[in-house]
């Protein structure tokens, strides 16, 4: 169904545009050579050039490197390339931003990445195509610090000039049918994640909205249900969680629903969003919008984009998340809830994949291994070589759960060497000589006469008793399938 | 002879013969400085130090045999090349104690060139200006006639002041609109404005990028040649750097056969009588030798003027957003930041600078862009393609540099009478191509008039070795001492 919120005098439903900025990946920034590893942990003021600084005299010189990371997002979601596109200048004045404007690429013509679609799990079931307009590629700004001084601020230029790439989804005036774009707060969701794990699976982005590498401005109209005429939308300005978009989403809508249904009309407002009330309130109205005094950057020249560079990245092109999953779930035969776990960053599928090392029969149990044990211990860096010998080993049989248990626990407890190794020098190998199990399960059974009436008599439940008995006899060395196999036989 | 008036070819030949040294030439420039220096005020900052430890390298290098390009020649560097360690100031209070921590190319290849460093040259603030009258520091005089204090012209007026006086042998420029051939043409020096891209702008403070052009002042035209081999280069650090190789060409160019045009819509402007009869007179030169003389349109050319003081201000109001009292540079406290940003830029920006970016900022606003911003790049589209298409049917074209000779510093003109000055130079700069004014003629108050020979794109060699024809017609005595009348 699709998502309405229901108003004094009938069923809303919500258009939603998204624009969202993603700090890209690269070694050095968008237009200068100082390092773009930009994180808090980094001293203020260190990673800035003279550019950085807006120093007199200073050129910007485009970084190649960030215009491939632009191309690669661009290919993974399904766009155009653009092979001529130019940069402009977006003026402001403000203490993050040095040289008084940012250099962006202009909303009149179409950027690097032009027109391009994701696929998203529409909340009808089944699959939606969100369609983007662009991304585009700019400089962030500097980081402004109020808390360091009662009455002065400081700036951190360390981040000034490292590249963001915008995604604006698109929505298209001649196709109003809600099956292309956002219409619900959950569809948002899956839509930003889906651009999350696109920019971790590229490497173009570690895209995250706690660190502040992901950010996102949210359009939204109203319309009543089954209209095919848009309304007039709001912006609110830099979302930082998932949470919060959708709580914004949702008043934002309820908020112009309840203007419409008295009688008013929305106005086109940029709106800020208060965190702690989870309301969203005017920042600045229509009649007071920016004059950015855009135009084409005189010191740069188009950026010209050949068939040979796009070609030459669509061959390193990852296997991108949705892909992925299907692959896991149809040729390794894993869960969703599994294949979901494994293709959340581009690190955990890579380990995943280097442990299965193309033995489709190890999958399912390398899968349960890092859902339960790697991840909850991230600190421990298990070799993939060594979770596939451990899996192997159980599989084959050459040692029960229990025992790959502790051989993990030793290696968590910094046993050097391999499972294999381990196994032997604690002499950890399981027992799968039938007479030897038979032995035992005959002296549990004479021992316990009584449970074995009870178990004769209908309690089935006892099974587990007996096994437990001979388990502990055998020292957890028996395979515990061949035991059960016997002890059911001999109680019959 | 007096060293002071041996030209940068025989400077060099001087030095290498080692009838000379470099810190003879030097002392020699550094006395004549702390002569003249506060009279003409053509130097913002000197650097005696500096061009004195120049001068010793480059001695040493002459007695070892590794003498450079320009090794021991005197330089005054334009005070809008960020020189490391040496304050640059663009002539702005904003600026007056920003010392860089980096060279800007230009100067950099002109060091690496042996050059000796005397000192940063005064101009117009920001290069906004056409008399240099817009400096804080306070106008250069014109070396001619001085006591009748003309302007050397702007925005490179401190450049062409200290050249013509005597106190530098060469000296940096940059064009945005004619401020390297209007102040040459009117101090009698060759002064040229390269195709763009030619020389890199890295390190040199922006005012129009666009139009913005690194050039050289000399005192004949072999000389501005011989610098501009060393100032030329293409510069990674500058993405509208040109990748062409300047080849060093001072063979003499055979005028028989070339086809030189003259500008037909510029031929109604209004110029001085003596401008128009030297104009003739050198045509009729070229003539002589075998040129032929064919006339040419350029159908937008008086609009070139409108289109440039959109453009240049749009730019400039951009380009100089940066000076915001934040990080380096003058910041005048007030009691937030909007009032710190207003306080800062009122006092450290003077009204002509102000009054530019206050057009620039109107002409990019989003009601004006295309009626103005957009119409403007139309025109400057034009005049670059009419520009190709007379190229077509001439090799050259020739055109006065300014309407007549050096004005008093204080004529009273309005703004717009001061942008109508730059009728005859602002084409070139829309249109990227060479442009050098070269010396030809006086005036009937004996100031000195000039040509200027404009070509194709990438054609500078050529240009100045046209130009050198001109500047032999007209045979002009611009020793310092007689221009100093001494």
């Amino acid at each position: 169904m699709t998502y309405t919120i229901k108003g004094k005098t009938g069923d809303w439903e919500l258009v939603i545009g998204l624009e969202t900025h993603i700090e890209v990946l690269s070694k050095s920034k968008l237009f200068s050579g100082a390092s773009a590893d930009y994180n808090p942990s980094v001293p203020a003021n260190i990673q800035v050039s003279m550019v950085d600084a807006a120093m007199p005299g200073m050129l910007p010189v485009l970084n190649e490197e960030c215009v491939n990371q632009a191309i690669r997002f661009g290919l993974a979601i399904n766009a155009d390339i653009t092979r001529r596109s130019i940069f402009a200048r977006k003026q402001y004045f403000y203490p993050d931003l040095p040289q008084g404007y940012q250099i962006s690429q202009p909303a009149e013509q179409p950027p690097v990445v032009g027109r391009g679609w994701i696929e998203i799990e529409s909340d009808n079931g089944g699959m939606k195509k969100i369609l983007i307009e662009r991304a585009h590629m700019e400089q962030d700004a500097a980081k402004n610090k109020h808390d360091m001084h009662p009455t002065k601020s400081f700036v951190d230029l360390n981040r000034s000039g490292v590249m963001l790439l915008e995604i604006v989804t698109f929505l298209d005036i001649k196709n109003s049918e809600n099956n292309s774009f956002i219409t619900s707060p959950d569809e948002a969701e899956r839509y930003l994640r889906q651009i999350r794990e696109i920019a971790r699976a590229t490497g173009v982005s570690n895209a995250n909205m706690e660190e502040g590498s992901m950010r996102c401005d949210v359009n939204v109209s109203v319309r009543r249900a089954g209209s095919n005429e848009f309304g007039t939308r709001t912006e609110t300005k830099n979302m930082v969680s998932f949470k919060f978009i959708k709580t914004a989403i949702e008043f934002e809508a309820r908020r112009q629903i309840e203007i419409i249904e008295n009688g008013g009309a929305v106005s086109q407002d940029t709106m800020h969003y208060n965190q702690d009330s989870g309301t969203t309130s005017v920042m600045r109205s229509k009649e007071d919008a920016l004059d950015y005094r855009y135009f084409p950057d005189p010191d740069l020249l188009p950026l010209i984009i050949t068939d040979d560079q796009i070609e030459k990245i669509r061959k390193t092109m990852p296997e991108l998340p949705t892909a992925k999953r299907a692959r896991y779930i149809g040729e390794l035969g894993l869960s969703e809830y599994d294949a979901d776990r494994l293709t959340e960053s581009i690190e955990i599928s890579k380990y995943f994949e280097s442990a299965v090392d193309g033995v489709p029969a190890r999958a399912k149990g390398i899968a349960n291994w890092m859902i339960s044990e790697l991840f909850a211990h991230p600190e421990f860096e298990m070799k993939p070589a060594d979770l596939a010998e451990l899996v192997d080993m159980t599989r084959d049989g050459e040692i029960n759960g229990k025992q790959a248990k502790d051989i993990f626990i030793k290696m968590l407890d910094g046993e050097t060497g391999s499972p294999k190794d381990i196994a032997n020098k604690f002499g950890m190998k399981q027992v799968t000589d039938t007479n030897a199990i038979e032995k035992i399960v005959d002296d549990v059974i004479a021992k316990n006469p009584s449970q074995v009436a009870e178990y004769k008599n209908g309690k089935v439940g006892l099974l587990g008793f007996f096994v437990g008995q001979i388990m502990k006899k055998s020292g957890g060395t028996m395979n515990p399938a061949t035991v059960n196999e016997i002890l059911k036989e001999k109680l019959k | 002879m007096n060293l002071i008036d041996l030209t940068l070819t025989e400077a060099l030949e001087q030095l290498r013969t080692k009838k000379i040294s470099a810190t003879e030439l030097t002392r020699a420039y550094l006395d004549r400085i702390e002569k003249y220096s506060k009279e003409l005020n053509c130097y913002i900052t000197t650097t005696p130090e500096r061009a004195l430890a120049d001068a010793a390298e480059s001695d040493k290098r002459y007695a070892n045999d590794t003498a450079r390009t320009l090794e021991g020649i005197p330089l005054g560097m334009k005070d809008l090349f960020a020189t490391r360690g040496i304050r640059t100031t663009a002539a702005s209070k904003m600026l007056e104690n920003f010392v860089p921590e980096y060279e800007s190319t230009v100067s950099q290849k002109l060091a690496d060139a042996g050059t000796t460093l005397l000192g940063k040259t005064n101009l117009d603030e920001f290069a906004m200006g056409t008399f240099s009258k817009t400096s804080f520091f306070g106008a250069p005089i014109n070396p001619y006639q001085r006591t009748r204090k003309l302007t050397p012209g702007g925005s490179s007026g401190g450049s062409t002041s200290a050249v013509a006086g005597g106190l530098a042998l060469i000296a940096t420029g940059t064009d945005t609109g004619g401020s390297i051939r209007f102040p040459s043409a009117i101090t009698g020096l060759v002064g040229m404005k390269p195709t763009y891209g030619l020389c890199s702008r890295w390190g040199c403070t922006a005012f129009a990028s666009s139009l913005d052009t690194m050039g050289q002042v000399a005192r004949t035209v072999d000389d501005a040649t011989l610098m501009l081999s060393v100032m030329a280069g293409h510069d990674p650090k500058d993405s509208t750097s040109a990748n062409f190789d300047f080849k060093l060409q001072t063979a003499p160019l055979n005028l028989k056969g070339l086809k030189i045009g003259v500008i037909k819509e510029l031929s109604d402007v209004e110029i001085s009588g003596d401008m128009k009869s030297i104009m003739e007179k050198r045509i009729q030169d070229m003539k002589e030798s075998g040129a032929e003389i064919i006339e040419i349109s350029i159908p937008n050319i008086l609009d070139a003027l409108a289109a440039y003081y959109i453009i240049a201000p749009a730019e400039a109001s951009s380009n100089l957003a940066r000076y915001d009292g934040m990080r380096y540079g003058l910041r005048v406290e007030g009691t937030d930041l909007i009032d710190t940003y207003m306080k800062t830029r009122a006092a450290g920006f003077g009204e002509e600078v102000q009054r530019r970016m206050i057009v620039g900022t109107a002409v990019l606003s989003s009601e004006s862009y295309e009626v103005y911003f957009m119409q403007a790049a139309r025109v400057r589209r034009m005049i670059a393609d009419s520009f190709d298409a007379a190229f077509k049917k001439c090799d050259f074209i020739v055109c006065p540099s300014s309407s007549g000779p050096a004005m008093p510093l204080d004529s009273d003109l309005t703004p717009l009478e001061y942008y109508a000055l730059d009728l005859f130079t602002v084409a070139m700069n829309l249109a990227g191509i060479p442009a050098v004014s070269v010396p030809a003629g006086r005036s009937a108050n004996d100031l000195p008039l000039g040509l200027q020979i404009i070509g194709q794109k990438f054609d500078d060699a050529r240009v100045l070795q046209v130009a050198k024809h001109i500047e032999i017609f007209a045979g002009l005595d611009n020793r310092p001492t007689s221009v100093m009348g001494e």
